[in-house]
């Protein structure tokens, strides 16, 4: 691995530009530059592990069980990465992603690195950007003291920090059990675990049961629960959530069908599933569709995790949520259509090598709909009923306000409603927003949030400062041509 | 879709703000009206626009209609029931040398001797006041008082639902594929069957060229593709827009602190799929400029960069008023990166001369027979 720590050592073009150092954009990383290909991993992020293996290499929480052997099976992914000869640039965001104008069939990426922002150009782009937490938009979620279970799984990682006082972990999915676990190994004092899984889900996810049952998520999942449910007090069926306190918060309020009750608590922790994160797939015109199953938009792709953009592909959990070991698979194969493209490997070759990779692939991915299916958000936590609850952090756009421009201005999509409430137009860029405004929509206009789309996203994907931005170097068309 | 729905008075083509606008005026005086739009209403240059409502700085033969739509603009609520988000802090195009400055006054001399008094020369004091952010070698400049900006978006859907209000029919998401005569009348031909009427006007922005070209007349419209940026908020530093005189930049500063940066750098327009291409480094070179005269500005976080497709003629000039060939057929179309603020004002007109053949604001040189010597040398206009 080369390491890039100034945007003036990155090269002017490279065969394949790899967004996000997860585990997808990691393997995919490795395995391009083992098939020759000349390979730039770029992420935002101090070091390389993505989401689920965040600071694998240089997290102060040294104690394995407490972070689990899942996630040191990250470490293994990181040093076959820094074996290999890709470059990587941490702290390194990628800020734009289209055609570029110069080199037809290639792109041009906008990075920043050091507050210097430079414009690459790349024949093949992957983007392994991963998933993001849904949003869980309940009543005083904008309170200090609550926050997402992946912020305190963050600062857990990188920094060995946990939540202080009494903890409440509220929500829904596989992931909740794993924080809940891994934050009372570190020490957290975990009030309870308040459980938003529909009971109504069980039915639907039923059907897909049997495949379940045979998949490797089952051991995991089950253990995860057991630990859980074993040491912690768990609260099933919560039906309403509120997070109280004046400034602060001070308590949860939680509905259970017709009964409620107060839990006094000083950390509020909400999570309810990750959906894929879209926005440098969108602003780079990645088509987009809605999965029923996972309920959230997801690009579309094919068997080679090819977009709708010749060119750039989306592996990992950022085109449709999988888990850390698929993500992994799925950059695999990604890399190996990219050689196949930039004629590294005849078609023949590349199916022979994937081969292995995609029969894994589908045997990780059994059982995953059981999840979608089980794990899948009440409506009254996709579509908040109280008018006063906050939509748009960044512009402080309440439910009400939403439901109110699309009954009686008639606003058909999130696009539309911009202009009127500014909701995703700050700088978060609709990230913490875009899945409750289409929600809402939906809800109100009669509609599915197919039908009522999503953002366009607009690039910087991430904000640049003006003078990173006026300090772009000048193109030298000639000096181009000539290095290519 | 109502029963009756494929003949009225009046097809319109097109619901940009001036679609929108001609469908209102023309609902206000009695006529039917029927308003056709493939996207929806303002998703394109009307909706994304820098919702700049500018009479600074404009060519004189638009004048008369940016004067009729600047009094609408300041009872815009009246009319379509929103205030569409306007509000009128004026314009201020900054000198930024003795140069510059001279051909200010020798444009608002020219003004005053035509009767426009709108714009006024300002000397370096009065500009440090109004701006006080910028780079103290500015030697003056010109400033338009009743200038301001509105919501782009926000205000074409609000002519819109006015428009609607007043049995104006609207139906979004149909394309119109031809239009081609019926007798003494004309047939629309969309995606979602065909519609006939008297009279049709043509207000389909980028795409207007080729409803022209329908009718034999063709245009050598350019499709562009003119870029902005916003910031992240910052304090509260200026009010007025401002532009500059030599190089090209226009910069507002919202009520909510975030700035707005154009200049009218373009991107690349592809209008067949709805998309632009930004380009990065003419965006730099924007920015730059900002850099120099607002150092304030240097450290603030661009959220986002975007372009819109609009019409340009060659002239720069809006194509306005009835076809040089046909009876019932009206362009409105070609506004050249600047047709925003005449949006309210030229629907206004073009309802008028609709229904009584004739309007007091006068729209010499705007007429679409300027370029039927061209027709033939036409053709290369992009498709
Ligand atoms: C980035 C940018 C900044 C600008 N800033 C300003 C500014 O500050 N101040 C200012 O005054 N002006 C500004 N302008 C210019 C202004 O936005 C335009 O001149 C104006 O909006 C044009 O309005 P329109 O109704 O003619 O066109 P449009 O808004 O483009 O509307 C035309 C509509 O016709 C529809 N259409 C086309 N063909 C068909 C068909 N066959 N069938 C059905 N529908 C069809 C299109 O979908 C479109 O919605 C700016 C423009 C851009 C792009």
């Amino acid at each position: 691995m080369i390491a890039i720590d100034d945007i003036s050592a990155l090269s002017s073009h490279y065969d394949l530009v790899v967004v996000g150092a997860g585990p997808a954009g990691l393997s995919a990383a490795a395995r391009a530059a083992d098939l020759g290909l000349s390979v730039l991993l770029a992420d935002e992020n101090p070091a390389p592990g993505g989401q689920i293996y965040r600071a694998v290499t240089t997290t102060p929480v040294v104690q394995r069980d407490i972070l689990g052997e899942d996630y040191w099976l990250g470490a293994g992914i990181a040093a076959r990465f820094e074996r290999s000869v890709a470059s990587y640039a941490a702290r390194c965001t990628v800020w734009a992603l289209g055609p570029d104008e110069t080199s037809p069939g290639a792109f041009e990426l906008g990075l920043s690195l050091g507050s210097k922002a430079r414009m690459i150009s790349a024949a093949q782009v992957i983007l392994a950007t991963g998933a993001q937490e849904r949003p869980f938009p309940i009543p005083g979620w904008t309170l200090p003291g609550v926050m997402t279970a992946g912020a305190a799984q963050i600062a857990l990682k990188s920094a060995g920090i946990v939540p202080a006082g009494r903890t409440a972990i509220a929500g829904c999915g596989p992931l909740l059990y794993l924080l809940a676990g891994q934050l009372a190994a570190a020490g957290t004092e975990i009030v309870a675990v308040l459980d938003t899984t529909p009971r109504a889900n069980w039915a639907k996810a039923l059907a897909a049961l049997p495949d379940f049952l045979r998949s490797p998520y089952l051991a995991k999942g089950l253990k995860l629960m057991a630990k859980a449910r074993r040491s912690l007090r768990f609260v099933s069926g919560v039906t309403g959530l509120a997070a109280q306190g004046d400034r602060q918060l001070s308590g949860v309020r939680i509905v259970r069908g017709s009964t409620a009750e107060t839990l006094a608590c000083d950390t509020l922790l909400l999570h309810q599933g990750v959906i894929p994160s879209v926005n440098l797939a969108s602003a780079a015109g990645c088509a987009l569709d809605f999965d029923e199953t996972q309920h959230a938009f997801v690009p579309r792709v094919d068997a080679w995790f090819a977009s709708s953009v010749g060119g750039i592909a989306i592996a990992g959990d950022g085109a449709g949520i999988g888990g850390a070991e698929s993500a992994a698979l799925r950059g695999e194969i990604a890399a190996f259509d990219a050689a196949r493209k930039l004629g590294r490997l005849s078609e023949a070759e590349r199916d022979r090598q994937a081969a292995p990779f995609q029969a894994e692939l589908t045997r990780r991915l059994r059982g995953r709909r059981f999840l979608d299916l089980l794990y899948k958000p009440a409506a009254q936590f996709l579509a908040p009923p109280a008018d006063e609850t906050i939509v748009c952090r960044c512009e402080e756009v309440t439910a009400g306000q939403v439901r109110d421009a699309a009954s009686r201005l008639g606003v058909t999509g999130p696009n539309q409603m911009k202009a009127f409430l500014r909701c995703g137009m700050g700088p978060c860029q609709g990230r913490l927003c875009g899945p409750t405004v289409v929600e809402l929509i939906a809800q109100t206009r009669g509609t599915t949030p197919a039908e009522t789309g999503y953002y366009r996203l607009r690039p910087p994907v991430k904000p640049v400062t003006l003078a990173e931005l006026a300090a772009l170097p000048p193109t030298d068309e000639a000096t181009k041509a000539v290095v290519r | 879709m109502s029963q009756l729905g494929n003949s009225a008075d009046v097809i319109v083509i097109g619901a940009g703000i001036h679609g929108c606008s001609t469908a209102l005026h023309c609902a206000l005086r009695g006529l039917s009206v029927i308003l056709i739009e493939k996207d929806h209403a303002g998703r394109h240059a009307s909706g994304v626009n820098a919702g700049g409502v500018r009479q600074l700085a404009r060519h004189v033969a638009e004048i008369p209609l940016s004067n009729a739509s600047m009094a609408l603009w300041h009872d815009i609520e009246n009319l379509v029931d929103d205030d569409c988000g306007f509000t009128s802090d004026g314009q201020v195009l900054v000198a930024e040398d003795e140069a510059d400055l001279a051909q200010c006054r020798a444009r608002v001399d020219d003004l005053n001797l035509r009767g426009f008094h709108h714009e006024e020369m300002i000397d370096a004091k009065e500009l440090r006041e109004i701006v006080p952010a910028v780079s103290e070698t500015c030697p003056g400049g010109v400033i338009s008082r009743r200038d301001g900006a509105a919501i782009p978006l926000r205000a074409t859907q609000a002519f819109k639902r006015k428009a609607q209000s007043l049995g104006v029919d609207v139906r979004e998401g149909v394309k119109v594929t031809k239009v081609e005569p019926d007798g003494a009348h004309w047939r629309v031909v969309t995606d979602a069957g065909n519609l006939v009427a008297p009279r049709i006007v043509n207000a389909a922005g980028a795409w207007a060229d080729r409803i022209a070209a329908d009718l034999g007349e063709p245009v050598p419209l350019e499709v562009i593709a003119p870029m902005l940026s916003i910031t992240a908020a910052l304090p509260a530093f200026i009010k007025p827009v401002v532009i500059l005189r030599g190089r090209k930049l226009s910069f507002k500063q919202f009520g909510n602190g975030t700035v707005l940066i154009g200049g009218g750098y373009l991107g690349r327009a592809i209008r067949d799929e709805n998309r632009t291409i930004l380009d990065w480094h003419k965006l730099a070179s924007n920015v730059r400029t900002v850099w120099e005269l607002f150092p304030i500005m240097r450290g603030a976080p661009i959220v986002r960069s975007w372009a819109g497709i609009e019409a340009r003629m060659p002239d720069d000039l809006p194509v306005f008023g009835r076809s040089a060939r046909h009876e019932g057929v009206y362009h409105q179309f070609g506004f050249s990166a600047h047709g925003f603020q005449l949006g309210p004002g030229a629907g206004a007109v073009m309802a008028e001369i609709i229904a009584t053949g004739r309007s007091n604001v006068p729209i010499d040189g705007l007429g679409i027979a300027r370029f039927a010597t061209q027709a033939g040398s036409a053709a290369h206009s992009a498709r």
